[in-house]
């Protein structure tokens, strides 16, 4: 195995627990520079944690992340997640601010002159697949495809070298959903950062991801490239990998889940 | 239209009433404006705060307003002008719906606008001026414009311990057994109350968060 780049991201044996649940249990993970690190798993598996761990949404009961090789409790956190950019799924635009108030709003809370907020607001809405006149309009007047967009676009606003997104695509339609992940895969190939990618589909994971991290009850099964994981012989990720082939093969059961 | 004839006859001293009525109103509504708006910020973002407060501001509300006037006349500083304790009272009383209507205003705020506010990098400050407060004003207002339109009724109550305003009509009427006194000090007092909502109900459609 040849010499691992330094980490962006690392879990140090982290662990989180809210009263009496153990949300997660000695996590130890790194993600690498420009790398798509997907974390897998079911509800409840402790993948969204995982990711709220890194900005310090959460705080962990033991254990570190390590952020460009700093532990992240030594920096501002202010400073910490203006540095990364955060996607959820249910977006939480602005609503009472124009996409382009929204997408600029970070740049000019860091004091960035006016020209430039507009130019970097242009160039984001292209960047993401929206037509100039779209930076006028309100988050309520967007589809949900493009309120994403809009979403992934602040996120991207003040260049943060880390990308955390959270079931980014989930309450999208399948085709809207199929059309930004493809759009997804063609800006990380341009912008390569450093992404922590939270799912629960392992067709999605398979697709965008370079590693894919499967997680139960907690705690990291596995890391694997998507190769490797549907190769694995490990019991836990074929289990995964299963399900998924069942759901395909019996079109009958979709839209049950 | 008896009592038209005598609002005319006694124009003067309605008008002095009624500016006496909209000062009591006026100063004691800014007054729970500043301080029930931060209580109210200050229990939505510390919930183990928000019982004890708003139980209190409920108690105060349960007080017999008459009683309260009386409770507080002996009390030093505020006992020894009419209007100060007038002032006082009418500000208690309207603490409540404002306390209350800017913590569901705050709350009310889509949980994950505000975690995608905090996960960008916002301060608090800056979550609480441009996300919450904005998001949140229409709610507040409304708890403002309830403030109003009580504390312009309440504020009649006030001339019982001599602070003035529109109710000395209406004590005046109701000794003299005289309805054109009584509704000298009523209908002003009425108006001044549909007012004050029309007007609050203005600022709070202009202040809406689009």
């Amino acid at each position: 195995m040849p010499a691992e780049p330094s980490p962006v991201i690392e879990f140090r044996d982290v662990s989180y627990r809210v009263e009496q649940t153990q949300v997660l249990s000695g996590l130890s993970l790194q993600a690498t520079q420009g790398e798509t690190l997907m974390l897998l798993g079911r509800s409840g598996s402790g993948k969204t944690t995982a990711l709220k761990l890194v900005n310090r949404l959460v705080t962990p009961t033991s254990g570190e992340i390590r952020v460009r090789g700093t532990s992240n409790v030594e920096v501002d956190v202010i400073h910490l997640r203006r540095g990364i950019g955060y996607v959820i799924q249910d977006v939480g635009l602005f609503p009472h601010f124009t996409v382009e108030r929204n997408v600029g709003l970070v740049p000019r809370i860091e004091g960035w002159s006016e020209d430039r907020v507009g130019a970097r607001v242009r160039e984001l809405l292209q960047l993401v697949g929206l037509a100039p006149e779209f930076a006028s309009r309100y988050p309520r007047q967007l589809s949900g495809g493009q309120r994403q967009r809009v979403g992934v676009a602040r996120a991207l606003a003040a260049d943060p070298e880390i990308l955390l997104m959270d079931e980014p695509f989930g309450a999208l339609d399948p085709l809207t959903r199929d059309e930004l992940q493809r759009e997804f895969l063609s800006l990380q190939q341009r912008l390569r950062k450093t992404v922590l990618f939270v799912t629960h589909d392992l067709r999605e994971a398979l697709r965008l991801g370079s590693r894919i991290a499967l997680m139960e009850a907690g705690k990291l099964v596995t890391a694997l490239s998507p190769r490797e994981f549907l190769n694995s012989a490990d019991p836990r990720v074929s289990a995964y990998v299963r399900a998924f082939e069942d759901k395909l093969v019996s079109p009958a059961h979709r839209g049950t889940s | 239209m008896n009592f038209v004839r005598f609002i005319l006859q006694n124009h003067t001293q309605v008008l002095e009433l009624t500016l006496e009525h909209l000062w009591l109103v006026g100063v004691s509504t800014v007054l729970a404006v500043l301080v029930g708006v931060p209580l109210g910020i200050v229990i939505s973002h510390r919930i183990s705060l928000n019982k004890p407060v708003l139980a209190g501001a409920n108690i105060i509300q349960t007080i017999p307003s008459l009683a309260l006037f009386g409770f507080l006349l002996p009390v030093p500083w505020l006992g020894e002008r009419s209007d100060r304790l007038a002032i006082f009272a009418l500000t208690i009383y309207a603490l409540l719906p404002i306390i209350r209507n800017t913590y569901t205003g705050i709350r009310g705020v889509d949980p994950a606008v505000v975690e995608a506010a905090r996960g960008m990098g916002l301060t608090e400050s800056q979550l609480l001026f441009q996300v919450e407060l904005p998001l949140a004003i229409s709610v507040i207002l409304s708890g403002v414009r309830v403030a109003v339109v009580i504390s312009v009724g309440l504020a009649t109550i006030a001339a019982a311990i001599g602070a003035g305003g529109l109710g000395e009509f209406i004590f005046r009427g109701l000794a003299m057994v005289d309805n054109r006194v009584i509704l000298a000090g009523a209908i002003p007092a009425a108006i001044l109350a549909l007012a004050a909502d029309l007007g609050v109900g203005w600022l709070e459609e202009r202040l809406r968060a689009r």
